[in-house]
């Protein structure tokens, strides 16, 4: 039995048929879902498209901005107005994987991938989904949280809100082959300053729990102060607080959780 | 480009050559740039049908009921192979020359021995249909006892991981558990050396990782033969085997390699040929059997691991006077070309230097991991990593320059190897003054001035009395004793050394007389024999 | 079983195939088309052998369901000879010793191409990241990104 594909012109349609149907997939770029296809995975046996042209719009004009989920990540490196996502976007994948992985996809790949996730959690992201119940916004940290628990739901868009400052937002990938290749660790951290000190504080981390996580311990030692040495230190000693890192090809847990604190200070340090 | 240097080797070569030195095309270059060239899966046949197989979950479990009634049934599937169905399901590559026993199904029957063993194959319309036909085989594994380390393997009591070999170690000539290598008296000297160093070594199996994945396509011709267009690096290789495999004439086969993508040893093991023609005959159509990468990477065959302990003897002045090295290579859960690995191994022992005592047993062991193959260097990698190694440690040990260290105990040019062949055309004191050059690494004027033409042979060509060392004990795994090398904390204790097993009885000796008539002819797999 | 039909550019030419549901790109050129040139290496993203362009874009075919290209343009190794003549690039990595097995080739050409139709002379790092995403296991990079600046600055052989 061949694989069915189900194309729809509007999202709704393929939101639909997506919630309908457990063996169905939605094709964003493809890159997770043709692979898992290749390999032989006989669970997938429907692929639903969309050719909704909302799918693919970006609204990055005012302060909150908004990427549909088919956004790949070449459009957003090709998009000025979106140059505090640029260093997430580039550090994923090759020119090829970054001309079709999308940003909606990024959601939902697994270690040692979802890159542009971390950024995405650390700037509060919110997730507009449409489902069985029909369309809502969710915060994307209580997406992930639900994400393997409620399959069949389509992402429409992701927005949040524009960084004040591009020192306000800081993101930081950690991988063995350069420039391409999966994730040991990724970081991402909002921080945005009121007064001198440090109001709303985000650490983002990848690769350190079966989903994106905030590193909420790492935040309260950032909340509230100036961003000096000492509370960079008091962060990056309570990085691990809460994580249970993978272990594999590229990373033991061990591994990971003895470097996560290190690239944070270096990260909130402003070191390279 | 390459460099002859004429101020050391001024009468190796002519200078009158018209291809050798030149720099040349390759003559596949222009099909490779415009992608003209012809790998084995660029053929397009009629009504082509796709092989996979269904492979173990287990690394080592008795088979008790292969149950495929239900994949029979799935759509699209043309035919289901099992063991029974292979005409001889048993063989092991160097048969072809008669080094080994027949040890490896090409289809699992009883037992599995490695995580993904091949068990069944299905032969179906497209991937898609033969991966949901995967799916639906039911196979029921009486899990048995797995031994995944080379030591472990050879304690007494072990999971017996391949019948033909009941010890887990290959068998040479009929009768040796392991290749020995005895020159001179290693022991005595070790005990008047002035430091003795010893220390383990350890390389994990290495993958060659192709970029084009081990694959055939076969396809029934015209006079009852067969097309086999392969990824083979062993083309001729390959057509003995399946003929063996498939119990015809080798001129059933018209086999179509030459471009390859990729081998690097990793593509002589003839996986998918014999599955791929048997598919055809079964059939009746054009089959193919090609690799997904994950295969590739995980049950295609690797390099080995191998395990090596090195116990040198060295005086103050740099001389190093005993080597005494034990390795053990694992083969995986079959031999394919681990035997012959050790052979080459212990023809490499010690190394390139001149040791007047040396001393050297190598395993050829069989574990429940993936079975290894060549890859370049085969058999000589990791045992130079481990020399080496050992002689940066050895050249600190006697705080001399490890660079001059090497110099010192290089082979020259009349020397008597440890295998009682005296060393001709060395290189190994130019190669390192010419390194030390480029590395601008100041040598001393003595070093610089040393060639591996002057100073061999003489003292340096006697074979030593070398007692017979049937009654003496096998050497022992050395104990972990800590040297400033060893970067753990002296606090930790690593695991005691495992006792290796008993020690065979001694080999025969004495030589055959030589032959009145006729040459003899030496052979690393025979050793010297008759042509 | 149903078939999807399915056309699109091919290298120049209008095509007209016929697919089943979840064919990827490469098999459908490969298989359907007949067109060789872009390799299976992993069908996992990985590899870059099977790099093709699609509307001027560097994708991977293997990871491309076939349907999605539709009425858009593919280009692959086998459109890149300029009539009877090599391109510069295929010129530049023959001359440079870019190729052995050749089972990369076509991937590193199309992914070089990528990269000097739009930015003709690219920096040694930009070549490096355009090929990032492509593995060799025999030649090495270095010749390989020595052929494409070769190409880039005009320094190859007519
Ligand atoms: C060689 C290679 C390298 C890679 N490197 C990286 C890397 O460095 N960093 C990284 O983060 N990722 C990497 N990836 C993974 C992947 O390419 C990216 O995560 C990409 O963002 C996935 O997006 P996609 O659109 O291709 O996903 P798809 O394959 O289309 O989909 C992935 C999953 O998400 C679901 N999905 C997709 N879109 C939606 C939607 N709108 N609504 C609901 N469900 C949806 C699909 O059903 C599927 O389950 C790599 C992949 C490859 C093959
Ligand atoms: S085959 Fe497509 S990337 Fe390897
Ligand atoms: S030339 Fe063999 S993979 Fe590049």
């Amino acid at each position: 039995m061949a694989v069915t594909v189900k194309t729809f012109a509007s999202a709704s349609e393929a939101a639909g048929a997506l919630s309908s149907d457990r063996s169905a997939r939605y094709l964003g770029g493809g890159t997770l879902v043709m692979r898992a296809l290749n390999e032989g995975d006989v669970a997938i046996s429907t692929v639903v498209r969309a050719q909704d042209q909302a799918l693919t719009r970006i609204d990055a004009s005012g302060p909150r901005i908004t990427l549909g989920a088919g956004v790949t990540f070449a459009r957003i490196l090709a998009d000025r107005d979106l140059g505090f996502l640029h260093a997430p976007a580039r550090s994923i994948g090759g020119p090829a994987v970054r001309n079709m992985g999308t940003v909606g996809g990024n959601l939902f790949a697994p270690n040692p991938y979802g890159d542009f996730t971390v950024a995405l959690l650390a700037l509060d992201a919110t997730v507009a989904v449409a489902g069985a119940f029909g369309a809502r916004d969710i915060g994307v940290e209580e997406f992930l949280q639900a994400r393997d628990r409620q399959p069949g739901t389509l992402v429409l868009s992701i927005s949040c809100t524009r960084p004040v400052s591009s020192e306000a937002f800081r993101y930081r990938k950690i991988a063995r082959i350069k420039p391409k290749g999966g994730s040991v660790i990724t970081l991402a951290a909002h921080l945005p300053i009121s007064g001198g000190r440090i109001a709303g504080a985000r650490i983002a981390l990848g690769s350190m729990a079966p989903t994106q996580i905030r590193a909420r311990a790492a935040e309260r030692a950032l909340e509230g102060r100036s961003l000096d040495a000492a509370t960079i230190a008091a962060a990056a000693s309570a990085a691990t607080e809460g994580t249970s890192p993978p272990d594999n090809a590229l990373g033991s847990a061990w591994y990971r959780r003895e470097i996560v604190g290190v690239h944070l200070r270096r990260l909130l340090s402003g070191q390279e | 480009m390459l460099e002859l240097r004429k101020d050391i080797f001024a009468d190796e070569r002519d200078d009158n050559l018209k291809e050798i030195g030149k720099g040349t095309q390759r003559q596949d270059m222009l099909g490779h740039v415009t992608g003209t060239s012809s790998y084995f899966n660029d053929h397009k046949l009629q009504g082509m049908l796709h092989l996979k197989v269904v492979r173990s979950t287990q690394a080592h479990a008795r088979i008790r009921r292969i149950d495929t009634a239900e994949a029979e049934r799935s759509a699209g599937v043309r035919r289901i192979i099992r063991g029974a169905d292979v005409p001889v399901n048993l063989n092991t590559l160097l048969s072809l020359i008669n080094f080994g026993k027949d040890d490896e199904p090409s289809l699992a029957v009883d037992k599995v021995r490695y995580k993904g063993e091949p068990v069944v194959a299905i032969v179906a319309d497209s991937e898609r249909e033969a991966f949901e036909a995967i799916a639906k085989v039911r196979i029921d594994y009486e899990p048995l006892p797995a031994v995944f380390d080379v030591e472990d393997a050879l304690k007494p009591g072990a999971p017996v991981v391949n019948e033909t070999y009941p010890k887990n170690t290959f068998t040479y000539h009929e009768t040796y558990d392991h290749q020995r290598l005895r020159f001179g008296d290693a022991d005595a000297a070790l005990a008047t050396a002035d430091h003795v160093l010893e220390q383990r070594y350890q390389m994990s199996p290495i993958e060659h990782a192709p970029t084009e994945t081990n694959g055939a396509i076969a396809a029934p011709d015209t006079n009852g033969r067969f097309v086999v267009y392969t990824s083979t690096q062993a083309l001729f290789f390959s057509v003995d085997t399946c003929a063996k495999i498939l119990d015809v004439p080798s001129n059933t086969f018209h086999f179509i390699g030459g471009t390859v993508g990729g081998g690097f040893g990793g593509k002589v093991d003839t996986l998918t040929e014999p599955l791929a023609i048997l598919g055809a005959m079964l059939t009746g159509k054009p089959v193919r059997y090609v690799f997904g990468r994950e295969e590739e990477m995980q049950y295609g065959p690797p390099r080995g691991a191998e395990r090596i302990y090195i116990k040198d003897g060295v005086m103050r002045d740099g001389r190093i006077v005993a080597r005494k090295i034990l390795a053990y290579f694992d083969s995986g859960a079959y031999t394919r070309l681990s035997s012959y690995a050790a052979v080459k191994c212990a023809a490499h022992l010690p190394g390139p230097y001149t040791i007047p005592n040396v001393y050297g047993d190598v395993y050829c062991v069989f574990t429940n991991r993936t079975p290894a193959t060549a890859m370049r260097g085969f058999g000589v990698t990791a045992m130079d990593f481990a020399i080496e190694c050992q002689m940066d440690k050895l050249a600190h040990l006697i705080n001399m320059d490890p660079m001059e260290f090497r110099i010192l105990n290089a082979y020259r040019d009349g020397d008597m190897k440890a295998h009682r062949r005296e060393a001709k055309n060395t290189a190994l004191i130019e190669c390192v003054q010419v390194a030390a050059e480029k590395a601008k690494w100041p040598l001393r004027e003595e070093f610089k001035r040393a060639s591996s033409r002057k100073d061999g042979g003489g003292s340096r060509a006697v074979i030593p009395p070398t007692p017979a060392d049937a009654s003496r004990a096998r050497p022992t795994a050395p104990a972990q004793q800590r040297t400033s090398y060893d970067r753990l904390p002296p606090t930790v204790t690593r695991e005691p050394p495992r006792e290796p097993p008993p020690p065979v009885p001694p080999p025969p000796s004495p030589r055959p007389p030589a032959p009145s008539h006729g040459a003899t002819r030496f052979s690393s797999v025979f050793g010297t024999r008759r042509r | 079983m149903s078939k999807i039909p399915l056309q699109f550019r091919h290298n120049g030419r209008d095509v007209a195939i016929f697919v089943d549901g979840g064919t990827n790109l490469l098999v459908a050129l490969r298989e359907l088309i007949g067109d060789m040139t872009p390799k299976f290496g992993c069908g996992q993203g990985g590899c870059g052998t099977c790099s093709v362009l699609i509307d001027g874009e560097l994708h991977l075919s293997c990871l491309t369901l076939a349907e999605t290209v539709a009425g858009r343009s593919v280009e692959t190794l086998d459109g890149m000879k300029q009539g009877p003549n090599l391109h510069p690039l295929q010129r530049a990595f023959a001359d440079n010793f870019a190729a052995q097995c050749g089972y990369c080739t076509p991937g590193m050409l199309m992914a070089a191409k990528a990269l000097l139709d739009r930015n003709p002379s690219p920096s040694r790092d930009e070549v490096i990241e355009a090929i990032s995403g492509n593995i060799c296991r025999c030649t090495g990079y270095e010749p390989i990104i020595n052929a494409i600046l070769a190409a880039a600055g005009g320094r190859v052989s007519a």
